[in-house]
């Protein structure tokens, strides 16, 4: 490739990172950064002690405990389940025996691994990071390039520091224009994936950039990044830019000094070169988006919250009617009914896409001075304990308390069904959380994928509400 | 990683787009630390009611399909979560083959390297393929991964692609640790040169 050719972001940070290329075109890829957790790590560990082999960069690695913890002071304890307490004794004795760092439960740096990854500095631009988890995308809103792998390729990248990977596609998103009263960043990539389906990204990294981005600030970003892995894209990305540079100065992790000035150098290089070619690309007007929320059963069905249920009837396809129709089933609809009659049982803010400080002062902005509606259980999960503690220090556990909300511990909680917080059977919740399938927040649960500030709207409401009525008062 | 060669066996048909991983197997099985045994909690929220008996809708609860060691779905199949639990649990039940028009990124890698091959073909020969699968105890189609073809029922031969590389590693049970080790001195000398350029990685 000549150096010449005008290269995008993506094109950039592969092309630093390509330590051989093998004949049929697959790159071995340098991982700068690995971050491990307790569900997809044993086989990996137990893979590498039965062939004997060490973990080849300890000190680029890093692990913490998220996704089966209960999030209430029992987890201080014994922990009750057996099985989730295997795990994560599993998890300790690996990282003992192999050197790896470790954050565990007692220490008030643990949370959600996407939220601390960020938090500590130890996701940086420019870097590739991996993590055995899907939603590692979410670094990429640093100018990252992140992705998530299977336990055989934390493995792999564990004895290796490497991976086997054939370059994607490059696909942008440009959103232009500003964001309406009431829109966040959730609303923005709930809308993309509406637009262009789950499938939409498959094989593409996508950057995502215009105004519309360029305003968000990092936790913004984090959370556009985040769901890429729902519109299908294994990688999503913002260059970085004074916003980000801000952001990074200082954390723990992050270069400092001489160091510092040497990466932002480095760093400003990354975007994209003007005239680069992508393979594919979509436009959208911020102007455009309303509040945002699911009805069905995959991310794509969305809608905005003035919208109603689906008519299966007017599905020409039959499989997509069939779909329809099996959705609706589900989750308990009525063809024609408006969204904002539907009662919720549960409001669930928290997650790897929405539990950083500023989803919390957002959602605390909207309930102050107001109570949850009776019956609703609503719920506040930190990201970490760090966002938790300067959550505390803000007050803003005193005003979600106040409301009626539960104040928890960090972990991914309610988001997958894997740890104490699940939905009952027949439960709809209102979640901030990334996946709306079938299950996913218990078996029977019924899940509606909405911003930080229609999540509190609706825990105010007791139904799905449009958070434009509900504005921040006094 | 069992080698895959020839494969005949029973077909099932799931004509569904965006089968998830969550769905494949919920997370609530996730607590494992083995590889093995997941087969059990194969499709569980749709394979078993809520009293724990069989669904005998199911299509992997009927005869001849309990027996199936192909799948064959509509778009996106695989989609969502990463977790390799997936391959594993598909693996565990005796399914070595699974045809789609398209996959999850991540399934599709995961699935290779676990010695199942995800194959990718259009959706109206998907379709064929569903009819052929519906004949029950004669839908067995043969999928050879050394001339790249499907086999239908009738003799016809449907050509699929694949990645030389994986194509090699599966044919072989070769896992892909081994293959990288032997560029080791390539990794030793590409760590060199970035720890001078980009000291603050090495910290």
């Amino acid at each position: 490739m000549s150096a010449r050719k005008p290269r995008t972001l993506f094109d950039k940070i592969w092309d630093a990172h390509v330590v051989e290329t093998l004949p049929d075109g697959t790159a071995l890829l340098y991982i700068d950064k690995h971050l491990t957790h307790e569900v997809t790590s044993p086989q990996a560990f137990e893979g590498l002690r039965m062939a004997g082999r060490k973990v080849r960069r300890p000190d680029a690695t890093i692990a913490v405990v998220d996704h089966n913890i209960a999030t209430d002071a029992s987890r201080f304890g014994t922990i009750e389940d057996p099985e989730s307490r295997v795990q994560i004794e599993t998890l300790e004795r690996n990282v003992q025996e192999f050197g790896v760092p470790y954050i565990p439960i007692t220490d008030k740096r643990q949370g959600i691994v996407h939220v601390i990854g960020p938090e500590l500095g130890l996701s940086l631009p420019g870097m590739t990071l991996v993590c055995g988890d899907s939603h590692t995308s979410t670094h990429g809103a640093l100018g990252a390039l992140a992705f998530g792998i299977g336990s055989s390729e934390v493995e792999h990248v564990l004895a290796t520091q490497t991976l086997l990977q054939k370059p994607a596609k490059n696909m942008r998103i440009t959103v232009n224009g500003t964001l309406p009263l009431g829109c966040t960043a959730k609303d923005i990539v709930l809308a993309i994936i509406g637009k262009i389906g789950t499938a939409g990204g498959t094989g593409h990294v996508i950057e995502y950039a215009g105004e519309a981005i360029r305003a968000l600030d990092m936790a913004g970003r984090m959370t556009v990044c985040n769901m890429s892995i729902e519109a299908g894209a294994r990688a999503g990305m913002v260059a970085p830019d004074q916003t980000t540079f801000d952001y990074v100065k200082g954390r723990p992790f992050a270069p400092k000094g001489e160091a510092f000035e040497r990466a932002l150098a480095w760093w400003k290089t990354l975007p994209t070169d003007e005239g680069a070619v992508f393979d594919r690309e979509v436009v959208l007007d911020a102007g455009d988006i309303a509040p945002q929320v699911t009805w069905g059963t995959s991310p794509e069905d969305v809608l905005p919250i003035t919208g109603t249920v689906p008519n299966p009837a007017d599905f020409a396809d039959e499989a997509k009617r069939a779909r329809v129709e099996r959705m609706i089933q589900y989750m308990g609809l009525t063809p024609g009914q408006r969204l904002q009659d539907l009662k919720v049982d549960v409001v669930f803010i928290g997650s790897c896409t929405n539990s950083r400080i500023e989803d919390i002062r957002v959602a605390a902005a909207i309930v102050k001075g107001r109570k949850v509606a009776d019956g609703v259980r609503a719920m506040v999960v930190p990201g970490s304990g760090l966002v938790k503690e300067q959550a505390e220090q803000e007050g803003l556990d005193r005003i979600l308390k106040e409301a009626g909300f539960e104040w928890r511990e960090a972990g991914c909680s309610m988001c997958l069904g894997m740890n104490p917080d699940k939905l009952k059977p027949g439960q709809r919740c209102a979640s901030t959380s990334n996946r709306n399938f079938e299950g996913r927040q218990g078996p029977g649960g019924r899940t509606h994928l909405l911003s930080p500030a229609m999540a509190a709207a609706a825990a105010l409401a007791g139904r799905l509400a449009d958070v434009r009525d509900f504005q921040p008062q006094g | 990683m069992q080698p895959f060669t020839t494969l005949t066996g029973v077909a099932a048909p799931l004509p569904e787009a965006n089968v998830d991983t969550d769905k494949i197997i919920p997370a609530r099985f996730l607590k494992t630390i083995a590889r093995t045994g997941l087969g059990k909690n194969l499709f569980a929220n749709i394979r078993y009611r809520e009293d724990g008996s069989e669904n005998p809708d199911f299509i992997l609860n009927k005869e001849p399909y309990r027996k199936a060691e192909i799948i064959i779905a509509h778009e996106n199949f695989g989609c969502g979560s990463s977790r390799e639990h997936a391959p594993w649990a598909l693996l565990d039940f005796g399914i070595r083959c699974v045809i789609a028009p398209s996959f999850g990124d991540i399934f599709f890698n995961n699935s290779q390297k676990n010695g199942i091959l995800p194959i990718r073909l259009p959706r109206e020969i998907c379709d064929k393929l569903i009819e052929d699968a519906r004949m029950g105890p004669n839908a067995r189609l043969t999928v050879d991964l050394t001339r790249q073809v499907v086999v239908r029922p009738n003799g016809e031969e449907i050509p699929f692609e694949m990645d030389p590389l994986r194509k090699h590693l599966l044919l072989n049970g070769l896992d892909d640790i081994g293959q990288t080790l032997q560029h080791a001195p390539a990794i030793d000398s590409y760590e060199a040169k970035q720890k001078a350029a980009q000291p603050w990685l090495y910290a």
